[in-house]
């Protein structure tokens, strides 16, 4: 171990939610006592400084924290040592230094949210007698080169000592330690970036202190903990050298320097140093060898490794275990004829094992794409001697799938992609926003045995349709699977399946897709199949055709005149703290509190309401393991940047005309710089209103001056790299959970800008203070609309807020033909500060509204058709 | 006299000489021997619940006795007397139902005090006098539970003590305070509410005063009652830039001498102490004589440990006359240069 050093403190983390899985689950539980020992033991165990974070969703974080220092100050034995008090929220803060009569150091302050906000803390931190952890954090971001922590520690230690005389002795910077041998090249420099950035602080700046969470630099080799622990010596070595003297690092996990294996620690110290280009692949190469003497493993029950290797693949398979398989992949060539048997014989048993329990609803998705990963680690071992020997495997089928034209989304298509491959078919995933063309062309040089075809948002289903068309026009004869969110059986049925005279079949989820495909590659049942399948879609067409509407449509007039009914003379409409574009930069970390779970366990096909679904007696097991993996990955995500949040917002004067709304250039109102145009409900109402959301802006008439917002933000930039690097090594499962979790992050970031808008930029509510429970209820004034969904369902107007925002050059964001967004971890929509605003669904609307629609859009009836599509009666 | 003047005034005495404190107020009241009237006087006559023992009460009933208290006091040499205000908090007057009054009692004392401080002043002119705004610990701690059943329970908050805090020391610096001083703290985190309000009121009046801080060792295990070692307690004052630290209170000057001493090390700052006149014997009373307790205090000014010395409980004008005559040409402590340290404290220092 590395000597702990006169020179260099030790900061507990186990008393830090956000890092120990036991604490927060014993802060989350209310058991603060065994809590406290937890800090005991960090003390018994020699920290110095004991760090104590509370930030996590489901937790009144002040609450908590106060609570557990208060607990804390009757403990001589844990309060003798001074506290660090952690979060990113500043109330969190404070409510801690309120609670230590210690000298304490505060984690953290930066120049985040500029040099106003930066210093009025300090000063409040001067005031209550207490050190502070300054991040390499300024209002561009996070520092990530040498230059810019060294720049931005610089600018921060000037303004804190020479602007309000904060003691330099009493900062310490951090200037971010992120993860390297991640596969990214950019990444490669991260831990020398650091080292120089300590040294020249070091040198500059005097009397200040560096620290780091030590963690993060290996994060890239979780599970290996030899090379894990060989890292953070390496790095620890180098940075206490240059000046670092502080960090947050688990004693138990620090290998001690001189008696790491030289081989490892040379190429450990290659990649840390960044010696050289191939340096991550050496350590890569080299990992496995060190691994399996980790220390964390002695819980684990081997038990299963006494079995027979044929059956101790099978139990890796069913239980998703990656660490033996290749050892055991290896046993099981060693003793089969040719290395293609083992995946005919073993493997492919071991997983009809996990079809046939996922089948009987024993296993869940994310076990059966943890299955896959182990699946396609064994494939991977093996594939080299199967080369060898030029066998060619048999597989059950071929199947091509794509997101269409025009789409970005591809999480369910990738779910269904890993399904089947553990049903041994071979999957050909073309990605995403694939055009028509490529897919036949493919298709056809592939020789594939079947189609599938996939997507999100509602224009999808037109591009289809075409696919459909084309197949039948080039005389293909392969059967076509639909899937995707907004398709549906009556869709299918109605618009893709009578253009087509092979079978098309919609397919509701993934553990359907298993049993349609194998239905459809046999010769023996696929006739019969096809043949049910049609008559079934005679049938969805038949009631489709001859269903009535529930409620009688109106004339466009007549909606019209039964719209939101309000006294405008009343009412003054809120007016903005502030009009005009401005971008919104903020942590994963700070939008994670503001996740709404209960969807993500949707996209795993675990139904039920978080945290609820964490008991459920039938998947809450396997809800929690996923969710489990989901918050590493998250705290993955968020330690080391891997997804970056990018957003933008804007407030502008408008006013409503019929049934648009005029955006002006300024509160002149005289030059009309946008118009949005919207949908009214029109079917009979008995009670209430034909709603349209251009009613709840002031009509232009009353005179009122009244604002409309609209916002795009993103947190998907990099999802993809990340997904497609995981994917590429085998990992299915975590290549879906990062878009799963982008996903989840940008409706969080969706929901924080929002907050941020009443309170702040547009400020009608100032003193708003809900939870994210509450929030998710949508308990609160004003809504956002997004184009695309229920009460705005058009999708071409998101190019208004495009335009508004100048979004693609503020956020990198950018929309295709169909106008789906890119990256596919996007929101973007309208604000409405009206207290009666809510959310509808326009639903059907008829001709004479398409009609009256186009003209406003200047489309001609055809471009309305199409755009206006899902709404009209077909 | 102005504020800039007192404050360098203040400075240029410290320089030259050890600086004499008062003593005891409480001792003094005992021996008028006041009753439930006399603390009432005329305007509490109705007070709905008894008051006997409110001394701070004694600045609005017996203002008088007070202003002689003080006279003796300056008579008897000290350079600095501190306001009868040792209770006058919402929080601690709330036991009288008087918190309406704490604001009135703090600008009452502060203005007693003045008015005898500058009378002494004019008497010697060659000595200015100076009056130390007194903010005490309060009835309540911030970081010890009331409840034995559960440890993380307390009966004042860090922002209800900043809110008392606040309102007194704005009384005092009304009065005519020249400096405030943050005495027998027991609860470090009390301390720093009081500190965080010293700095608000200075925020907002846009000008400061110098701060005396004071702490108490409770026992002979060498700390506070909170917990915290002496020098673990100066680490967690250490922001406030005091104009001295020191401690008072709870020993007499033989028990106190090792943690004078251990403060005398690392404060970088004056160092101020004024302790009881002995432990109380059996029937409550202090008995260190004058000339004894006076010769401790000899014999740390000679050790070079003290800038400013008094007395506490027990001690009589008589004491500091003693003390005074003691120290009379006994070089000040001499301020040590410390290496510049990140120094943070739980109970107990650490240093980085």
């Amino acid at each position: 171990m590395i000597k702990a050093r006169a020179s260099f403190i030790n900061v507990g983390e186990r008393t830090n939610v956000t890092g120990s899985a036991m604490f927060k689950r014993l802060i989350l539980e209310g058991d603060f006592e065994k809590a406290l020992d937890v800090a005991r033991q960090q003390v018994e165990n020699g920290a110095q400084i004991i760090d104590i974070n509370m930030d996590e969703a489901m937790l009144d974080s002040e609450a908590a924290m106060t609570r557990f220092l208060n607990l804390i100050a009757s403990e001589p034995d844990i309060s003798r040592v001074p506290i660090m008090i952690d979060s990113s929220k500043w109330s969190v803060i404070e409510a801690g230094l309120k609670c230590v009569q210690g000298k304490a150091i505060v984690n953290s302050i930066s120049l985040k949210e500029g040099e106003e906000n930066f210093l009025h803390q300090a000063k409040l931190l001067k005031r209550y007698g207490a050190a502070t952890v300054v991040m390499a954090f300024d209002e561009a971001g996070q520092a990530d080169t040498e230059d810019r922590k060294f720049e931005i520690c610089q600018r921060s230690y000037q303004l804190l000592t020479e602007k309000i005389g904060f003691p330099p002795e009493d900062i310490i910077f951090d200037p971010n330690i992120f993860a390297v041998a991640t596969g990214i090249e950019e990444h490669n420099n991260y831990a020398v970036d650091f080292i120089n950035a300590t040294r020249r602080i070091t040198q500059k700046l005097p009397h200040a202190h560096i620290s780091g969470g030590l963690s993060n630099v290996s994060f890239s080799f979780r599970g290996n903990n030899p090379v894990r622990e060989a890292m953070h010596s390496v790095f620890l070595y180098h940075a206490i050298k240059a000046g670092m003297d502080m960090g947050i690092v688990n004693a138990g996990q620090l290998e001690v320097y001189d008696q790491i294996p030289a081989e490892l620690k040379e190429a450990v110290e290659d990649v840390i140093l960044n010696r050289n280009a191939d340096a991550t692949d050496r350590l890569l190469e080299l990992a496995p060898k060190y691994q399996g003497d980790g220390k964390a493993q002695v819980k684990e029950n081997l038990e299963w490794r006494e079995l027979p290797v044929n059956k101790r693949l099978e139990h890796a398979l069913v239980r998703g275990i990656t660490d033996y398989i290749d050892e055991d992949t290896e046993l099981a060539r060693q003793q089969a004829e040719k290395p293609l048997h083992v995946i005919e014989g073993p493997l492919m048993d071991g997983m009809n094992v996990v079809g046939d329990l996922f089948g009987e609803g024993k296993m869940f998705l994310p076990q059966v794409v943890k299955s896959a990963r182990v699946m396609k680690k064994a494939v991977a071992y093996l594939n080299p001697y199967i080369e060898a020997t030029k066998d060619v495997g048999s597989t059950n089928g071929k199947i091509l799938l794509a997101t269409v034209k025009g789409d970005v989304h591809d999480i369910g298509k990738n779910i269904v992609g890993v399904v089947l491959q553990c049903n041994n078919f071979e999957i050909i995933d073309l990605g995403v926003m694939v055009p028509c063309a490529k897919i036949l062309q493919v298709a056809k040089d592939e020789n594939v045995d079947m189609i599938g075809l996939s997507g999100l948002i509602t224009p999808s289903l037109d591009e289809m349709v075409y696919v459909a068309k084309e197949m039948q026009r080039l005389g293909l004869d392969l059967p076509l699977l639909i899937g995707g969110a907004t398709t549906s059986k009556a869709h299918t049925a109605v618009k893709i399946e009578q253009n087509y005279d092979q079978p098309v079949v919609y397919v509701p989820n993934a553990s359907r897709a298993v049993g349609v495909c194998q239905k459809l590659i046999s010769k023996e049942h696929r006739p019969a199949y096809a043949l049910q399948i049609s008559k079934e879609y005679d049938v969805v067409r038949e009631q489709h055709a001859r269903k009535k509407p529930r409620s009688r449509p109106v004339s466009l007039e007549k909606a019209r005149a039964n719209g939101f009914d309000f006294d405008w003379s009343q009412y003054t409409p809120p007016v903005p703290k502030t009009l005009g574009v401005r971008t919104v930069s903020v942590t994963l970390q700070e939008l994670r509190a503001y996740i709404d779970w209960t969807p993500f366990f949707l996209t795993w096909s675990l139904a039920g309401k978080y945290p609820r679904i964490l008991q459920d007696e039938v998947v809450g097991k396997e809800a929690q393991s996923l969710f489990d993996d989901a918050i590493a990955l998250l705290d993955d995500l968020c330690a080391n940047n891997k997804l970056q949040a990018k957003g933008v917002v804007g407030i502008f004067p408008a006013n409503r005309v019929d049934d648009d709304i005029e955006i002006y250039s300024d509160e002149q109102r005289k030059e009309v710089r946008e118009v949005c145009h919207h949908l009214r409900q029109q079917t009979e109402k008995t009670k209430g209103f034909n709603n349209c959301l251009s009613d709840f802006i002031a009509p232009k008439s009353t005179g009122k001056a009244d604002y409309m917002g609209a916002f795009a933000v993103t947190t998907g930039i990099g999802e993809d790299e990340l997904a497609s690097a995981y994917i590429a090594d085998g990992d299915d499962y975590n290549g879906i959970m990062v878009k799963a979790l982008a996903d989840r992050l940008a409706e969080g970031f969706a929901e924080y800008l929002h907050e941020k808008v009443r309170k702040e930029i547009w400020g009608f509510v100032p003193d708003e203070s809900l939870s994210n429970e509450e929030l998710i209820r949508e308990k609160y004034q004003g809504i956002r609309p997004a184009p695309g969904y229920a009460a705005c369902p058009e999708h071409t107007e998101k190019q208004a807020i495009w335009d508004l925002l100048d979004a693609e050059k503020n956020t990198g964001m950018k929309l295709t033909e169909s106008y789906a967004m890119w990256p596919g971890a996007a929101v973007s929509g309208w604000y409405f500060s009206h207290p009666e605003s809510r959310y509808f669904a326009v639903a059907q609307i008829q001709k004479d509204q398409m009609l009256d629609y186009a003209q406003r859009k200047s489309w001609s009836e055809l471009e309305a058709e199409k755009w206006l599509g899902p709404n009209l009666n077909s | 006299m102005s504020t800039v003047s007192s404050e360098q005034a203040l400075h240029d005495a410290a320089k030259t000489r050890i600086l004499i404190l008062d003593g005891a107020m409480g001792t003094m009241i005992q021996a008028h021997d006041f009753q439930e009237d006399d603390y009432r006087g005329e305007r509490f006559v109705d007070w709905h619940s008894d008051v006997k023992g409110n001394n701070d009460l004694l600045t609005l009933t017996q203002p008088e006795a007070i202003f002689d208290i003080h006279c003796a006091y300056l008579a008897a040499g000290a350079d600095i007397i501190e306001t009868n205000t040792f209770n006058a908090t919402t929080i601690s007057m709330a036991d009288y139902n008087m918190q309406s009054l704490a604001k009135e009692i703090n600008i009452e004392s502060a203005k007693l005090a003045r008015k005898a401080a500058d009378k002494y002043s004019a008497l010697t002119p060659e000595k200015p006098r100076f009056v130390a705004g007194v903010l005490g610990p309060t009835s309540r701690t911030a970081s010890i539970s009331p409840n034995v059943n559960d440890p993380g329970e307390r009966n004042v908050t860090f922002d209800e003590l900043v809110e008392a805090y606040v309102e007194a020391t704005h009384g005092l610096i009304e009065g005519g305070a020249d400096l405030i001083m943050i005495e027998t703290i027991f609860d470090t985190l009390n301390a720093k509410a009081a500190a965080f309000a010293v700095d608000v009121v200075f925020d907002e009046l846009g000008k400061n005063l110098p701060v005396m801080i004071s702490g108490t060792i409770t026992d002979a295990s060498g700390r506070t009652l909170s917990g915290q070692t002496a020098e673990a307690f100066y680490y967690s004052m250490r922001h406030t830039s005091p104009f001295s630290f020191g401690l008072n209170c709870a020993l007499g000057p033989d028990l106190l001498r090792q943690y004078v001493d251990e403060v005398s090390t690392v404060a970088e700052c004056l160092v101020s102490a004024h302790p009881n006149a002995g432990l109380p014997n059996e029937f409550g009373e202090y008995d260190l004589e004058s000339d004894e307790m006076a010769e401790h205090i000899r014999e740390w000014a000679q050790s070079g440990l003290v800038n400013i010395v008094g007395g506490c409980c027990g001690s009589t004008p008589e004491h500091i006359a003693a003390i005074a005559s003691v120290v009379d040409g006994v070089a000040p402590r001499a301020i040590p240069k410390r290496e510049v340290k990140l120094r943070l404290s739980g109970l107990e220092p650490f240093v980085h």
